[in-house]
């Protein structure tokens, strides 16, 4: 195999500019160019640059225009940029605006069958003979719109020196080893390097260099990973309804689970997967599960989750384990349902009818997505109750470049539950009675076989030994109990993160996907001589570190891809006595949020 | 066999181990005489209570599960996403026998859908529906199985056609499906005692009077009606495996089906020479049936060789609630090769 198409070589490089730019690719939704963009993504990736790819797609599956972007940063920043400095266009549709995407300096590459003007002078500009090299490839004339998408991958390839041994590696890990499409897209990438080198003078400053920098990473989605994390928690039932941008997560576990869990000396699966005929029944029969002694789950965005709200309400009261996945997207119903947002950080916590809040985990990499897959089992059965898990489209679909998966680093807890044995040991058992004084009462489950174990599951009122009770002292009681539960889940969960510099007066807090562009814009600030902490939270309810984190600054600024500022309001309730130094700083317009965006907004309100 | 009272079955347990709560629905309910024929169904065929696991919608019918089985589990989820519920529990310990209480305005309005679903996922369920016509709970409405015409007090006339739950199932491809009468004790517990044998869905959808909302005698969910209009399709008998069939049945008189136990039902025909093995013929007859006025009651339908929802998975033979955290947590060699993979 030849990597190396062409020797010719005739470049000018003014001053370059190495492992430091962002590629936009424009096409049209449906045809197929996802799979060079990951292509593109994962040769940079096998290089040892630290990479980040974002889908920025409609809700459409095909015509529609898309895009990709794809950050390249030796520094390891990989939030999204708002500069483009690379821009490839393919789309007739958007080939204006994408023109005028790109920064001053910066370099356009079009397919050259696409015949508009080309009015700026400021940039460089490279055509491409798509159509001419996909009609002269050996692609049969059905996949030759497919194979398109290559050209700009071997004229790339040529153009930044991308290696392309690491592009066939990613063709091959891509095709999982199927030499009749790696070769077909192969051949048509080595051609298109071929045609660059002979056609094309290089006049622009970008390109890349092998760097040290991605070993011991991984790439992987949040979907994937928070798949993987609830299969090495040990999940046994999921019920689900596809939904963007949390079906993956579904998807993931029914192709990963029948390796993994099946069980060596029976070869049964330890496992089961229902695709359910609405979110309402998904978390029906997760919570069944869940009530039958199963590690459960569901996953959904938030109009699922609207959908769930009245069996999680159930399930909170009725204490039942069960782990939900709320992959956010933009806006209510439809929304934007193939945008990111962090809209549905109230809906979650409080989700119910009642007095009802929740443990939210809230993963900030897609590294966290694989830990709190399994840990939010452990704790939704050493509490007894749903915990809600908050992913995002940008965090649960793209790829990220993470450290790899690690082993869960404790023992799986299925708290509280008796079977026969144990019962025979306890002389006084109610479902609900706090036997150990720290209001987690024992469970049974149905299967279990002694004469004391059934007893009457319902939402309405009860007393210790799951009677019916419309007893004012016993429902107060109760609840009082559920909440006293809820306090101890305090010290439990996921504590927050915090990075913080010498002398700093003023703080940031965050949570989820938005972990990398707060960073950036932390070191970006420090540069500037403006030293910020930041607490990264990563579970709800908030516990002490929390409240001494805001205690501690002059001033926080509290970051949320969300409109209200959700978490502000949720921190002003629960750090009450520091609400005044609590300043919300929301923005969600769709795309994931920038260094730059935040690092504007915060100077801004300090200016004033 | 140790030798037995003659109060106790076979499992050594007598009738009150059977019984539930005292019920605190209107005397002469017909929810009451499905519960009490529940409990002889159960005591007969020596059902061990913690075998079985209860579960409800919500509605008069949804908390009949507290007057039966307080040994059994029980779940009383919400309205109309009752066969969810059990879904997820069965997949728990596919041991148990499921029964699910549910009523007319329960399955047949807001859980129309988890109704259809559960059917063509074939759960090894009972799926009983106390069918009276009309919602009792919030005093009198009308349900969506109300007869067009029905008058109600402070309702008017119901303006809209009826929705029947029988025909719902059968072309859900339900694999049992009945029709029964709580006036009909005997056939209801007959055809309980097949059900709670049958390996998949099997409803029964059993006209049980509301004496307080819609028991006129007009009225086609009502006592008097049902009495005068009750076509039984055949004389039903459930025949458990260890005993013998001791009536006598002439050539050509009795059908005989035979469940995924070696168990039996017999069918002995009354006036027609009517096969539940058939799908084919059932709407036609529930039609022919309609137009006539006739309460059909019976085993309307019946397939034993359709495999149930559990037969599609491949699970371990014990059951997935008792696996320890060993066999559900994979190893730590697996999560390198798993991590090899990503990129």
């Amino acid at each position: 195999m030849s990597t190396d198409p062409s020797q010719t070589s005739n470049r000018t490089f003014v001053q370059p500019v190495v492992n430091e730019f962002s590629i936009t690719v424009g096409t049209e939704n449906g045809s197929g160019s996802q799979t060079s963009n990951v292509t593109l993504l994962r040769a940079f990736f096998k290089m040892g640059i630290p990479i980040s790819g974002k889908n920025l797609f409609p809700s459409n599956i095909q015509g529609l225009p898309t895009w990709y972007t794809i950050r390249v940063n030796k520094d390891g920043y990989i939030a999204r940029s708002e500069t483009t400095e690379i821009v490839i266009a393919m789309n007739p549709k958007t080939f204006a605006r994408d023109l005028a995407l790109v920064e001053p300096g910066g370099v356009f590459f079009y397919a050259d069958d696409v015949k508009q003007p080309i009015n700026r002078d400021d940039i460089t500009v490279y055509p491409m003979p798509v159509k001419k090299l996909s009609k002269e490839s050996d692609a049969p004339s059905n996949l030759r719109s497919y194979v398109a998408n290559f050209v700009y991958v071997g004229v790339l390839a040529q153009m930044l020196d991308i290696d392309a041994d690491k592009i066939y590696q990613a063709l091959d890990f891509h095709f999982k080893g199927k030499q009749k499409p790696i070769d077909l897209n192969f051949n048509i990438v080595k051609s298109a390097m071929v045609w660059a080198a002979e056609n094309l003078e290089k006049t622009d400053p970008y390109r890349v260099v092998p760097m040290d920098a991605t070993s011991g990473h991984i790439m992987t989605s949040g979907n994937t990973a928070g798949a993987l994390g609830s299969i090495y928690g040990g999940v046994q039932f999921t019920g689900w309804y596809p939904i963007t941008p949390a079906t993956g997560v579904a998807e993931a576990i029914s192709q990963y689970s029948p390796k993994l869990r099946k069980d060596p000396e029976t070869g049964k699966h330890t496992f089961a997967v229902v695709q359910a005929e609405d979110e309402l029944a998904a978390v029906g029969m997760a919570i069944g599960a869940g009530w039958g002694g199963l590690r459960s789950m569901t996953s959904t965005s938030g109009p699922g989750i609207s959908l769930m709200t009245e069996y999680v309400s159930l399930a909170y009261f009725a204490e039942i384990p069960v782990v939900i996945w709320n992959v956010q997207r933009m806006g209510p119903s439809t929304g934007l349902p193939t945008r990111t947002s962090q809209g549905d950080i109230n809906l979650s916590y409080f989700l119910g009818q009642g007095d009802t809040k929740h443990v939210v985990l809230l993963p900030g990499s897609a590294n966290e997505c694989f830990r709190f897959g399994w840990e939010a089992f452990d704790l939704a059965e050493q509490f007894q109750t749903p915990v809600l898990v908050l992913s995002d489209l940008d965090l649960g679909m793209n790829q990220w470049m993470t450290p790899p998966f690690e082993y869960p680093d404790k023992p799986i807890d299925r708290g509280k539950v008796l079977w026969e044995d144990d019962l025979d040991k306890l002389e006084d058992w109610g479902r609900y009675l706090d036997i150990d004084g720290d209001s987690i009462p024992y469970r049974t489950v149905p299967g279990n076989r002694h004469p004391k174990s059934g007893y009457f599951t319902r939402g309405t009122g009860h007393d210790d030994y799951a009677n019916y009770s419309e007893e004012p002292d016993q429902w107060e009681k109760n609840m009082d109990r559920l909440n006293r539960k809820f306090e101890l889940a305090r010290a439990a969960i996921p504590d927050a993160e915090i990075t913080s510099v010498e002398g700093a007066k003023v703080g940031l807090i965050a949570f989820g996907s938005t972990d990398p562009a707060i960073r950036e814009a932390q070191d970006h600030m420090r540069a500037d001589g403006f030293e910020v902490d930041y607490l990264r939270l990563r579970a709800l309810p908030v516990n002490d570190t929390v409240r001494e984190f805001i205690r501690t600054h002059e001033r926080v600024y509290v970051i949320e891809m969300n409109r209200d500022g959700q978490l502000h309001q949720i921190l002003t309730v629960e750090v009450p006595d520091c609400a005044m130094s609590l300043i919300s700083i929301p923005h969600n317009d769709g795309l994931p949020m920038t260094a730059a965006w935040i690092e504007n907004a915060i100077l801004n309100k300090e200016r004033n | 066999m140790a030798t037995k009272s003659p109060n106790v079955n076979l499992v050594n347990l007598s009738k009150a181990d059977y019984r539930g709560a005292p019920t605190t629905l209107c005397q002469g309910c017909g929810h009451n005489s499905i519960t009490s024929q529940l409990i002889t169904a159960c005591y007969e065929l020596s059902l061990t209570p913690e075998d079985i696991v209860k579960f409800s919608g919500i509605g008069c019918s949804s908390k009949a599960p507290t007057y039966f089985l307080d040994r059994a589990f029980g779940f009383n989820g919400l309205h109309g996403r009752m066969p969810s519920l059990a879904t997820g529990t069965m997949f728990a310990d596919t041991t148990l026998t499921g029964i699910g209480m549910s009523g007319d305005g329960d399955s047949a309005s807001i859980g129309m859908g988890q109704f259809k679903h559960v059917m063509r996922r074939n759960l090894p369920l009972v799926y009983i529906i106390a069918n009276n016509g009309v919602y009792g709970l919030t005093k009198g409405q009308f349900s969506a199985t109300a007869e067009e015409g029905l008058a109600l007090k402070g309702q008017g006339q119901n303006q809209y056609m009826p929705i029947d739950i029988v025909w719902e199932a059968v072309i859900s491809n339900a694999t049992f499906v009945a029709r029964s009468f709580a006036g009909d004790p005997k056939q209801v517990r007959e055809l309980l005692k097949a059900a709670l044998n049958h390996r998949g869905i099997a409803v029964l959808d059993i006209i049980s009077p509301c004496v307080t909302f819609n028991n006129q005698d007009d009225s086609h969910h009502s006592y008097a009606w049902g009495r005068e209009h009750e076509v039984a399709l055949h004389d039903l008998s459930y025949v458990p495996v260890a005993e013998e069939i001791m009536v006598d049945y002439e050539d050509g008189e009795a059908k005989e089906v035979t469940m995924h136990d070696g168990s039996r039902i017999m069918l002995r025909k009354v006036d027609n020479d009517y096969d539940p093995t058939d799908r084919s013929s059932i709407l036609c007859m529930l039609e022919d049936a309609n137009r006539r006025q006739e309460l059909l009651t019976g085993l309307i339908y019946i397939d034993t060789n359709q495999e149930s929802l559990f037969d599609l998975y491949n699970l371990p033979d014990e059951p997935l609630n008792r696996l320890t955290p060993d066999r559900i947590r994979p190893s730590r060699e697996s999560l390198d090769e798993i991590n090899a993979l990503m990129f």
